[in-house]
């Protein structure tokens, strides 16, 4: 099935609904699977046990930033492509990925106090991801204040697009002003600053993770056309046509 | 050429007259520049070390102040839907008007805020330096602005949705501001490097902003 058919919703609509058992399924299975190798994984020789809070940290942060990609290329969709579907993936994207950058900074500030001794500091990585937090907000008012769907979605993919220019800056500069957070230890030349019995529950948590957000993606897509098709009907009926 | 000159003439005009806000900006700044004291204590050491960093926050939310402006008017008056259809490109419209509000917003902020400075114990000999970073960094805040400004203009009660979406931005050009300021006044870092960067994303937000506005109305208006 091309792109251009999933352009009739209802066609997209009955993908989804044979797609969406199996990715719950699956997302189940890798959140079973992972929770295992977490529980299993040895704790640090300096945090201990709170060292668990990264497997739900450190997966939330990565979808945090996703979930603007997401919405990036669904902008892309929206304003280039002129895809029907576009704005709809792009506005059932903005609140996942706040929920998930979110998660992050609430998991980030818990496990701040054990290990830096306080809850929050202004330090470069919370700082902008925190700003992401910000720009994600912008993004859901802007879809909240409009009262055409379709406006809203062409002003929140402007929107997305100036953010997807402005966050490697925003990041770039926070990062000039301050920083405590360590580095990134994973993806970095050397190879992974983290030992296998950590890092591979990660990886797995990272997938089902993954997968959680594309399911409530696809989940959020489907209740935002059907949102659509009961506000049409609405306007019909009020018009009593 | 001409009817950019025509636009920037009638903008300037418009915002300079009866009704405009071309000042409010500066008396806003102002009040606020007056309430720190207030709100801090009249301690001159410790109004003058964060006397940068007070300056530059009055000027951006000053700058914020008259920003739902910039399209509104002429959207409730038809003349936008004028610059839309006319034969001027719609990105050099919009960048015309930016210009405008820059001039009369944003430039008399730069022009007062020696004499506020003064008011913040500022030191003199560094008040031409921390004036140059204002006028390096204000014309970033009104291109990222121009880019809301257009977001908003087609939402009912978008002026409120300004700064939220505006503010975030505009992190970036506060940053490198305050530590251009900083260093010209304390050191000992060099003045050079964060001055530089405030020029940077001047000129980077004077390409990107007039493009984004101008897609912003041509989708929110049609």
């Amino acid at each position: 099935m091309a792109v251009i058919d999933l352009a009739n919703p209802t066609r997209f609509l009955t993908l989804v609904n044979r797609v969406l058992p199996w990715l719950v399924a699956a997302t189940a299975l890798a959140f079973a699977f992972g929770l295992i190798r977490v529980a299993y994984a040895p704790d640090d020789y300096q945090q201990g046990a709170t060292v668990k809070i990264m497997f739900l940290h450190v997966p939330a942060a990565w979808l945090g930033m996703m979930g603007w990609g997401v919405m990036t290329i669904a902008a892309l969709g929206t304003l280039v492509w002129r895809h029907p579907l576009a704005d709809v993936a792009g506005k059932a994207a903005a609140p996942i990925g706040a929920a998930f950058t979110f998660i992050c900074l609430v998991t980030g500030s818990l496990w701040g106090r054990p290990t830096w001794g306080t809850y929050w500091v202004w330090d470069a990585r919370l700082t902008s991801v925190l700003v992401l937090f910000l720009l994600y907000l912008g993004v859901l008012a802007l879809y909240w204040t409009a009262e055409d769907p379709g406006r809203g979605s062409r002003a929140a993919a402007i929107l997305a697009l100036v953010g997807a220019v402005n966050i490697p800056i925003i990041k770039f500069s926070v990062e000039w002003w301050n920083t405590l957070h360590q580095p990134a230890s994973i993806i970095r030349s050397g190879g992974a600053a983290i030992d296998a019995s950590i890092l591979i529950p990660l990886l797995i948590m990272a997938l089902a993770f993954t997968l959680l957000f594309f399911t409530l993606h696809l989940a959020a897509m489907r209740n935002e056309i059907l949102r659509r098709r009961v506000r049409n009907m609405r306007l019909m009926q009020a018009t009593g046509a | 050429m001409n009817a950019l000159l025509a636009l920037l003439m009638r903008d300037i005009r418009l915002s300079t007259r009866v009704g405009g806000g071309a000042l409010m900006g500066a008396l806003f700044f102002l009040i606020l520049v007056v309430m720190m004291p207030f709100a801090l204590g009249p301690d001159l050491a410790l109004l003058g070390r964060i006397g940068p960093a007070t300056l530059w926050l009055g000027a951006l939310l000053a700058s914020l102040l008259a920003l739902d402006r910039l399209f509104a008017t002429d959207y409730e008056d038809g003349s936008l839907d004028l610059l839309m259809m006319g034969r001027m490109p719609l990105e050099l419209a919009v960048a015309t008007k930016a210009v405008a509000h820059w001039l009369t917003t944003a430039l008399p902020l730069v022009i007062i805020t020696p004499i506020l400075g003064l008011m913040l114990n500022v030191e003199l000999s560094a008040m031409g330096w921390l004036a140059l970073t204002l006028l390096a960094g204000t014309p970033a805040l009104t291109f990222i602005g121009l880019i809301g400004a257009a977001l908003s203009v087609t939402l009912r009660r978008g002026g409120l949705l300004l700064a939220v979406l505006v503010l975030p931005l505009t992190i970036p050009v506060l940053i490198f501001g305050v530590a251009a300021a900083n260093a010209a006044i304390a050191g000992p870092a060099p003045f050079g490097p964060p001055f530089t960067i405030v020029c940077a994303l001047s000129l980077g937000s004077l390409v990107l902003g007039p493009f984004a506005a101008a897609a912003a109305l041509r989708h929110g208006l049609e």
